[in-house]
């Protein structure tokens, strides 16, 4: 099972490849496997009919099954199981599939391009469906069950370019998909109740489950069923599903998918049928159901819907059988589910035809087509005289035993038992009608109304554009011809089903059951269809040929408009709740989650138990104090400060603060770390900041001082009291207590923090230096945009004095236009000496201090930076802080000699040293793999060098290496981006403005200072 | 363990403020909330190391305890690192922000605020009278096109004449 369902699947996924070759002529192809697959069915006959039904999967004599272990710690499992019923149920879906495909090749016109996909879904389908009644895990059926809907919504909206098509698709999706969710939850309710969600264990053991829960479940499980049969008060989605190409209507909307319900109702009814609101659903919905359809049907002019509501009223007609629960309305509700599938998907076939030969499906419109179209007309009768319940047809044996079973139902439970099969006559009565009424809509010659100037004389005869061909009349034909061949040999039929009826109590023991046959002896229910007969011809003449549309109902009543309106609140109740919580604002939305951050811990405290923490000092020492001070007042600063850089420098003092704190805990690594960040970070935001205004201002300043104040506090409190708690309550002792000796005896070093970055914690580190890496690459695209590395210029292609000149003097202030003359005048002298690159820049940016101080103490600092990399693995330092340290010289570099001395101190591209640098901690991590060790595992190499004499090497310093190369990589990267980059788009911007006169630059943080 | 009250509370000013600026306008105060906020994170990690102690060199006579725990440190110092790239990362978004729309401050999401103005408004898709079709075939859509057009029973059904999808292949390869 699980190999043919696989394989269906598989030929769906194939399907639009096949269409884009062969066009239209794939659909022979799939209904010779759907054909393939319904002789596939046939293998089963032995063995399923035999078998015990409602056996567990494993026991002896149980019906053939196959189960895959999938989620075993949910129970869920592909297992699959068929027994009579799924047996019966697949034959109707890959028998009337194969015939819904054949009619396919002829329905679309040959250059139909969207009809590959079309195929697929198509072919989906009946996979679907065919997965839908073989799972025997409530999880799998459930899973089909969706995907026959999902696919239904897909089909009905094939022609996407039509509103109502689309509307009706997504009205189909929405209740079948409500009722679907619903249902779910009562199969995980039922499974949860029954310790199982194999359907089969759980039907075994149904006599043990009862109570509210278990009834509470059913119904759940029964307005799934409910919703995707379309009764009543969902039933108004199948009249619009009609808008879907006419084979889906023939195959899902009346053969298939609209007997999922039925089936569903079919497959819990052997043990669930006598729970509390079962038979009050089942009979009560269903009769409303079958009474409203069966009336609207009589009063459509579109043949199609007179067929769609007729469909209607049929599934009311099988819930209301299949959910009875006896052995007789068991046989009698799989009969007529085969005879209706048979039936109506033929109609819809021959109203296709119709359509597509004329153009129009009205029957105020449609006139003569019987007296031209013999062999339509031949199959249209036999179908609509099985759907009216006529003999010798297999819709007449069928519907003899529904009148038995209800007969027999009432004479046990009398008035309400005679009630129910009094609508049930009643109903068949209608159906009866308007199947005459499509024969007369579809086939007769009609004469003008009364309202019409030629009043009584004939309508022209609608024009039947060419003959349908033998291919296309064929799938109805074969329809209808089975529905003649049922009747005349009941024998087989019976022998299919008898073993699923059979697994239920007859209604009454002393009675005999009943059986399929055409000719029962003059019982008072051949009286009752013989009544229907009479009744239904007459409804049909006095009311049947009527050409005027149907009367509206009462807006209360209409179901579909209540739908639209509930939708439609839904719609606006959500756009409501969405503008008063979603008003745009980013900074509300963060104060909302910040505030339930707070909140929320701050309920925690304040509802659990806690005593004020026993150990508290006020500081280590007064020079603790004194920096707290320090930082507090530099945040504050940053508050207030009204312009950028001044609130930049607070927040460095923050900084700087904490480095001391650091560095008074007995943290000199984080001091040193620290302080370097700090540093460069002053340094990057002033060069990135430049060109923005010098003051915070913002056209929107923002409201709610006072909130936010609190907010803010609110929160640090919240931290502040929670990690005092935390830390009060801490017992378990700190993993860090073996570090010291594992970082002297596995690592080789003696500085603990700095192993534990290369060695204990490596693998940490290695993911930070990615990030690092990543960080680079987006500072570099988001200023370079394009390319980052931009080729330069040679260094001696660059006039002496061009980098960052002032152009324009008119921006500037007399005093200003002076400085600049004078530093101009000192242009002349030659100072190459100290830097590079210095002539480059323009004399009024030069400094001689700068220049000197910058000579003098770039080697040196490169110098400290190496050694302290190479000394970190015992004393303070390391590859960040080495890396720190090397990049604080380049931006010296950088500041004193502008962007030409940056390329000539380091001539690398970043990407390149940072992927060196990866490269080389990969090595690292590497190469103890190709001996045998660990990944990053430390060795110590002892070399005995001239002159420097023994030297004790511990691999993880090359890792420390990678680290150093990877930090100098973006620092160099974050200048050429933020500092080189954005000095050349300035320039550019100052020549285009100096053209152009005054600009905003001229106001910029820096000025002309740059 | 024992609490530091000024490390508290310098952390928890450092949180308020931080709070306090990143629910501003200005990118540039919001990236210095950031680096506050960061700031007080850091001194959390450093108070869980308790109190102070001797800097984690191994050297002889001290017992592990005597150390200040190295743990936290390893994780501020990565945590260091990784904010000076996220700073400079959120600079350059800044100026970016600044090159294109000449602004360095958060403005309201204008879709949020359209939501309020689709309460009861009228949906085509959904409200729009359709009139019953009565029949499927009342148009078609053109394969070369893509647009919709209406086509006569007679025409659709002189079927040896239609174009079939081989020979649109071929006029679309020719």
């Amino acid at each position: 099972m699980i190999i043919v369902l696989a394989v269906l699947f598989a030929v769906s996924i194939l399907t639009p490849v096949l269409y884009t070759w062969w066009g239209r002529r794939t659909f022979y192809v799939l209904a010779g496997v759907l054909g393939a697959a319904f002789l596939w069915t046939f293998r089963y006959l032995p063995e399923v009919i035999p078998a015990e039904q409602s056996a567990r999967i494993g026991s002896p004599n149980a019906p053939p099954a196959e189960v895959i272990s999938w989620i075993p710690q949910l129970g869920v499992e592909l297992a699959f199981r068929m027994d009579a019923l799924a047996l019966v149920m697949s034959m109707l879906i890959t028998g009337v599939g194969a015939a819904v495909m054949l009619y396919c090749a002829r329905y679309f016109p040959p250059a139909e391009r969207g009809a590959g996909p079309f195929a697929a879904q198509l072919f989906a389908f009946a996979a679907s469906m065919l997965g839908l009644v073989l799972s025997d895990d409530l999880v799998m059926l459930f899973i089909f069950w969706e995907l026959t809907t999902v696919l239904s919504f897909l089909l009905i909206g094939y022609s996407a370019h039509r509103i109502f098509a689309r509307r009706s698709a997504i009205q189909a999706l929405v209740v079948t998909t409500f009722g679907g969710l619903i249902m779910l939850v009562g199969l995980l309710w039922i499974g949860e109740l029954a310790g199982s969600y194999r359907l089969s264990d759980i039907l075994a053991s149904s006599s043990e489950l009862n109570g509210t829960a278990v009834d509470a479940a059913m119904v759940l499980i029964l307005i799934g069923a409910v919703s995707k049969s379309a009764l009543v008060p969902f039933h108004f989605w199948l009249p619009a599903a009609m808008a879907a190409p006419t084979p889906v209507s023939a195959y899902l909307h009346a053969a298939a998918m609209v007997k999922a319900g039925i089936y569903l109702v079919a497959r819990f009814a052997p043990g669930f049928h006598d729970t509390a609101f079962w038979l009050p659903l089942v009979l009560g919905l269903g009769l409303l159901t079958m009474l409203i359809g069966a009336y609207r049907a009589l009063r459509q002019t579109d043949i199609k819907l007179v067929l769609a509501y007729g469909t209607v009223s049929q599934l009311g007609f099988l819930i209301m059988v299949n959910g009875l629960g006896t052995e007789d309305a068991a046989l009698a509700g799989i009969a007529m589910l085969l005879a209706h599938g048979l039936f109506k998907a033929a109609l819809f076939m021959v109203v296709g035809i119709i359509d597509h030969k004329t153009g129009t499906r009205d029957l105020r419109v449609l006139s003569g087509i019987g007296a031209a179209q013999r062999p339509l007309l031949i199959v249209s009768i036999i179908a609509v005289a099985s759907m009216a319940g006529l003999p010798p047809l297999f819709g007449f044996v069928a519907k003899e035993v529904v009148f038995e079973s209800f007969y027999g139902y009432a004479e046990i439970h009398g008035l309400w038992g005679w009630l129910v099969l009094g609508g049930v006559v009643l109903a068949s009565a209608l159906t009866v009608a308007y199947s005459a009424r499509f024969l007369w809509g579809a086939f007769a010659t009609k004469r003008h109304p009364a309202e019409h100037p030629a009043a009584g004389a004939a309508l022209p005869p609608t024009k039947f554009h060419g003959r349908p061909d033998a291919v296309f009349i064929a799938a109805p034909a074969v329809l209808a011809a089975a529905t003649v061949v049922f009747a005349m040999t009941t024998q087989p039929l019976q022998y299919v089903i008898e073993p699923f009826a059979s697994m239920f109590e007859p209604a009454d023991p002393e009675v005999e059951p009943t059986y399929l046959a055409l000719w029962h002896g003059l019982t008072p229910v051949l009286a009752l269809s013989a009544l229907t007969w009479a009744i239904g011809l007459g409804l049909f003449w006095l009311r049947g040929r009527d050409g005027r549309s149907l009367r509206a109902i009462p807006a209360a009543l209409d179901a579909e408009r209540n739908y639209r309106a509930s939708i439609r609140s839904l719609d606006d109740f959500a756009a409501w709740v969405t503008s008063k919580t979603q008003r745009g604002s980013l900074g509300w939305y963060l104060f909302i989650i910040m505030a339930v951050a707070t909140g929320v811990p701050a309920g925690v405290v304040a509802f659990t138990g806690h005593t004020v923490p026993g150990h508290i000092i006020l500081a280590e020492g007064p020079m603790q104090l004194v920096l707290g001070v320090l930082i507090i007042a530099g945040g504050l600063g940053a508050v207030w400060a009204p312009k950028r850089f001044m609130a930049v420098l607070m927040v460095s003092l923050c900084g700087w603060g904490i480095a001391g704190q650091f560095a008074l805990q007995g943290a000199p690594d984080l001091a040193l770390t620290l302080l370097l960040v700090e540093s460069i970070i002053l340094v990057v935001f002033v060069l990135a900041l430049r060109t923005l205004p010098a003051g915070i201002w913002t056209q929107n300043p923002t409201r709610f001082r006072l909130g936010r104040a609190l907010l803010g506090a609110g929160f640090g409190l919240v931290i502040m009291i929670a990690a005092a708690i935390a830390m009060d309550r801490r017992v378990a002792e700190p993993v860090s207590v073996e570090y010291p000796w594992m970082s002297y005896d596995v690592g080789h070093g003696t500085n603990i923090v700095n192993v534990t970055l290369v060695d204990i914690r490596v693998w940490d580190t290695f993911g930070e230096i990615t990030v690092l890496a990543a960080a680079a690459t987006g500072v570099a695209s988001l200023i370079f945009v394009k390319r980052r590395d931009v080729q330069r210029r040679q260094l001696h292609e660059v006039p002496t004095g061009s980098v960052g000149r002032v152009l324009s003097d008119k921006a500037l202030s007399p005093r200003q236009a002076k400085e600049i003359q004078v530093a101009r005048s000192f242009a002349t002298v030659a100072r190459e000496a100290w830097l590079v690159a210095g002539r480059t820049l323009a004399p009024e940016h030069r400094s001689i201090i700068f220049e000197v101080v910058t000579r003098l103490m770039f080697h040196a600092i490169i110098l400290l930076s190496v050694y302290l990399l190479l000394a970190g693995h015992n004393t303070p330092g390391g590859g960040f802080a080495g890396g720190l340290l090397a990049g604080l010289a380049f931006v010296l570099r950088y500041l004193a000699g502008g962007r030409y001395e940056l390329e000539a101190a380091i001539p690398f591209s970043a990407g390149a040293l940072m992927g060196w640098g990866l490269a080389v901690a990969c090595f690292t991590g590497l190469t103890p793999l190709i001996f045998g060790g660990q990944a990053f595992q430390s060795f110590v190499v002892d070399l005995q060098l001239p002159i420097l004499g023994e030297h004790h090497l511990v691999s993880s310093v090359l890792f420390d290496v990678g680290v150093y190369l990877v930090v100098i990589g973006l620092i160099v990267d974050v200048l050429r981006s933020l500092g080189s980059e954005i000095d050349v788009r300035s320039e550019q911007e100052h020549r285009q403005d100096s053209t152009l006169g005054h600009s905003i630059h001229s106001q910029t943080s820096l000025g002309v200072a740059r | 363990m024992t609490v530091n009250l000024t490390l508290l509370v310098v952390m928890g000013a450092m949180l308020a403020i931080g709070i306090y600026l990143i629910l501003e306008r200005s990118l540039t105060r919001v990236l210095l909330g950031i680096i506050l906020i960061s700031n007080g994170v850091n001194l959390l990690i450093l108070q869980t190391s308790g109190r102070a102690g001797e800097s984690p060199i191994v050297r002889d006579g001290l017992d592990s305890g005597d150390y200040l725990d190295p743990l936290p440190q390893a994780l501020l110092l990565t945590a260091i690192v990784i904010a000076f790239a996220m700073v400079a990362l959120l600079l350059a978004l800044i100026y970016r922000s600044w090159v294109l729309a000449r602004q360095d401050e958060v403005t309201d999401d204008e879709e949020d605020r359209r939501v309020a103005t689709t309460i009861g408004a009228r949906d085509p898709e959904e409200d729009d009278d359709v009139s019953t079709e009565t029949s499927e075939f009342i148009d078609a859509v053109d394969p070369a096109t893509g647009t919709t057009r209406t086509v006569s029973p007679a025409e659709r059904n002189s079927e040896s004449d239609a174009p079939t999808i081989e020979d649109l292949h071929q006029a679309g390869e020719s």
